[in-house]
């Protein structure tokens, strides 16, 4: 049927940014990147420290001109215009509000730069005010603000304007845990309210999926894999992605047969069982690295395809157990296992297991 | 029970003795502490100022010193000059001329100072630290002479036969030296030249402080670089600002040294005027009088722009 029209409102063309004089000396920060961002998305740069995550955001906002490449918002070529001149705004990861001004002044400072009438200020300011649940606190100046309101009045100040992209750079890492998890489902509220593309920077990986309508996972400068939360956390298609986000099992084996995306692949225990083979990889075949994720595996009676092991060792975490197992081959596997209401079988360490694998659980992994 | 009960408070009352007489000694202490500053405010503060202040009141006089009768002379003198003769008062603006001078050129340094001084001292602290420690050493190296032998070194430059007029004159630019020397404008430019560092190293002090990431959250909202500075930047470097004024107003208004080598006899301002009084005008009431009104047109200005300034940051 109809597909809603998806407009791009960032498109990052093969991008890239050197810090000094060339790729040899300088520090390539972001690595020939190219990403298109579409119109009403919650979109979030994921990856470790260092690998080039706010330099990017710094490429979109302007304060960094590409070495090499081409940024578009809204199809608008942005190359040459500076930061006051794009309508970006940018929650910024050490807040920076003014701090000579009251919350309110910090708020529509935007948008008397933008020359827009005082009366109509008021009102926007209010509506930020009460947006980001702070109305008693208007007169208030910054520096008698806790750290969780300041983060919201970066909020409203960078939401004020109406950009047609926010920038946020991980806004909530200085946050206690509590008011972390209150913020994420506010920001998501926001994002729902206003409409705007917001483009989210985290190194924490559970904050990316439980939030982002898509996720980039970048490691030195470059974006190794860009999906849906749930397509990057079950099929990752590096070795990298994978270990990154979540808890997972990464084992050797041997690609037997590849159809068309379907595949077979032998364990080095001899199990043999459906794998997915990455996306828009050309040609894999002979040993390669397979993911599994911990709670896709589970205990079974039979010996028929499963794979034997000895439990190590059993960890208790709250809503289930995890074991640690030893496969025959020496290597160790983590299995997850989540309690529910009958009782488990109960396992003791040293037992000898089967492990049953899910359908469509072994991902085939790039390197 | 009543015997342990009375040793009791005998203990009580002993320790509360004590306790009393602890009390008296801190004060003591306290009183004794204090005294040096108590009294050097008073040798070098109060009391010259209490000699001035009476001295204003008296009759000159005739080889200088006081006859010790009461007169407001001095304060009439200001501004009445008396007709020996008719023994009429008539008004006369020669003095106040004087303060007037001293008074635009001192606003004139001040406001010449900060648009010298703010660049430079942004310019500083936009630089690596080391590169920082280098530039500032490099402001403060006039203070390593004496002012006399700067403001000398100025008259050497700006006189006729000076280093500027001959540089001009032999590059064609000038038919005849032209003279600078002994006038309003090489007053102002010595008491820039002597005052800019009180302005510089205040507002890089501030600026120091500055988060330059302000001025990112600036621009990232839409204010142009000029707004950045207006908004943004002076606002937040205001401390800064406001102490390099006053450091730089207060020693010009009274400038004694810059208006004697550079303005000459001609360009007068109230510091010669005190001299004058004091040496050979032989009028020591008169010099107490102006130099009191000089005080107090500092403490009114000062008083006016603290302020304005603490009243801005209310509302
Ligand atoms: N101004 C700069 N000059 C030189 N190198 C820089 C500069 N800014 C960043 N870098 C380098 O570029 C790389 C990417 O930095 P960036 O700040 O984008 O990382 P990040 O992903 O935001 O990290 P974090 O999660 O720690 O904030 C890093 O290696 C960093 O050292
Ligand atoms: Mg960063």
């Amino acid at each position: 049927m109809l597909e809603k029209a998806t407009r791009s409102a960032i498109e990052v063309r093969s991008t890239t940014k050197i810090y000094g004089n060339d790729r040899a000396s300088g520090v390539v920060a972001v690595d020939d990147v190219s990403l298109e961002i579409t119109d009403n998305e919650f979109f979030t740069l994921l990856g470790p420290s260092g690998c080039g995550k706010t330099t990017l955001l710094r490429l979109i906002a302007g304060f960094e001109q590409p070495t090499q490449g081409e940024i578009l918002l809204f199809g608008e070529h942005l190359e040459g215009l500076p930061p006051h001149n794009r309508s970006v705004n940018t929650v910024f990861q050490h807040y920076a509000l003014f701090p000579h001004m009251t919350v309110s002044q910090n708020i529509s400072f935007g948008l008397e730069m933008l020359g827009i009438d005082k009366i109509e200020i008021r009102k926007t300011v209010s509506r930020m005010l009460e947006l980001v649940q702070m109305p008693q606190l208007a007169d208030r100046k910054i520096n008698q603000l806790s750290g969780g309101q300041q983060q919201r009045v970066a909020l409203a100040r960078a939401l004020a304007p109406n950009p047609k992209v926010l920038l946020l750079d991980e806004p909530l890492s200085a946050l206690d845990f509590k008011l972390r998890k209150e913020m994420q489902s506010e920001l998501k509220r926001l994002q729902n309210e206003t409409g705007i593309t917001f483009i989210f920077v985290t190194h924490d990986q559970e904050e990316a999926l439980t939030m982002s309508d898509r996720v980039a996972v970048m490691k030195d400068g470059q974006v190794l894999q860009v999906g849906k939360p749930r397509e990057v956390y079950d099929h990752p298609a590096q070795r990298f992605v994978a270990d990154f986000i979540g808890d997972i099992n990464i084992l050797r084996g041997e690609l037997i047969s590849t159809k068309k995306g379907e595949a077979k692949v032998k364990l080095a225990s001899g199990f043999v069982g459906d794998a997915i083979l990455p996306i828009g990889v050309g040609d894999i075949s002979g040993v390669v690295n397979v993911a599994i994720r911990p709670e896709q595996l589970s205990f079974s009676n039979s010996t028929n395809s499963t794979l034997p092991g000895i439990i190590k060792e059993i960890t208790y975490f709250g809503s289930g157990l995890h074991y640690e197992i030893e496969l025959s081959t020496g290597e160790t596997i983590k299995l997850r296992q989540q309690s529910v209401g009958r009782s488990n079988t109960e396992f003791s360490s040293g037992e000898t297991v089967n492990i049953a694998v899910a359908d469509d659980a072994i991902q085939v992994l790039v390197d | 029970m009543s015997n342990q009960s009375t040793f009791a408070d005998i203990e009580k009352s002993q320790l509360s003795a004590s306790l009393v007489t602890a009390n008296k000694r801190a004060q003591k202490t306290r009183a004794l502490l204090l005294a040096p500053a108590v009294l050097t405010i008073f040798l070098i503060g109060i009391l010259p100022l209490s000699i001035v202040l009476v001295y204003s009141f008296l009759e000159p006089g005739s080889y200088g010193g006081v006859k010790w009768n009461l007169s407001f002379d001095a304060y009439i003198q200001l501004l009445f000059e008396e007709d020996i003769f008719e023994e009429t008062l008539t008004f006369n603006t020669a003095y106040l001329q004087i303060f007037w001078r001293s008074l635009s050129l001192a606003i004139v340094a001040t406001i010449t100072c900060l648009f010298i001084g703010f660049p430079m001292a942004y310019f500083i602290s936009i630089q690596s630290a080391h590169r920082k420690n280098t530039l500032l050493f490099l402001v403060t190296i006039p203070f390593w002479t004496n002012l006399l032998i700067r403001t000398y070194c100025m008259l050497l430059i700006l006189r006729d036969q000076g280093a500027l007029n001959l540089a001009l004159v032999n590059l064609g630019i000038l038919d005849k030296p032209l003279p600078l020397l002994y006038t309003d404008f090489a007053v102002g430019l010595g008491l820039v030249y002597a005052f800019l560092p009180f302005m510089v190293l205040p507002i890089y002090t501030s600026l120091e402080k500055f988060d330059f990431r302000m001025v990112e959250a600036g621009s990232d909202l839409y204010a142009s670089r000029f707004k950045v500075l207006t908004r943004i930047i002076i606002p937040i470097a205001k401390p800064g600002i406001a102490a390099g004024c006053i450091l730089v107003f207060i020693p010009s208004l009274g400038a004694y040294i810059t208006p004697e080598l550079l303005g000459g006899g001609k360009s007068l301002m109230i510091g010669n005027l005190i001299n004058l009084q004091f040496g050979q005008g032989r009028n020591w009431p008169f010099g107490s009088a102006i130099a009191l009104i000089l005080m107090v047109m500092v403490m009114i200005s000062l008083f006016v722009y603290l302020n304005r300034t603490t009243r801005n940051e209310e509302s």
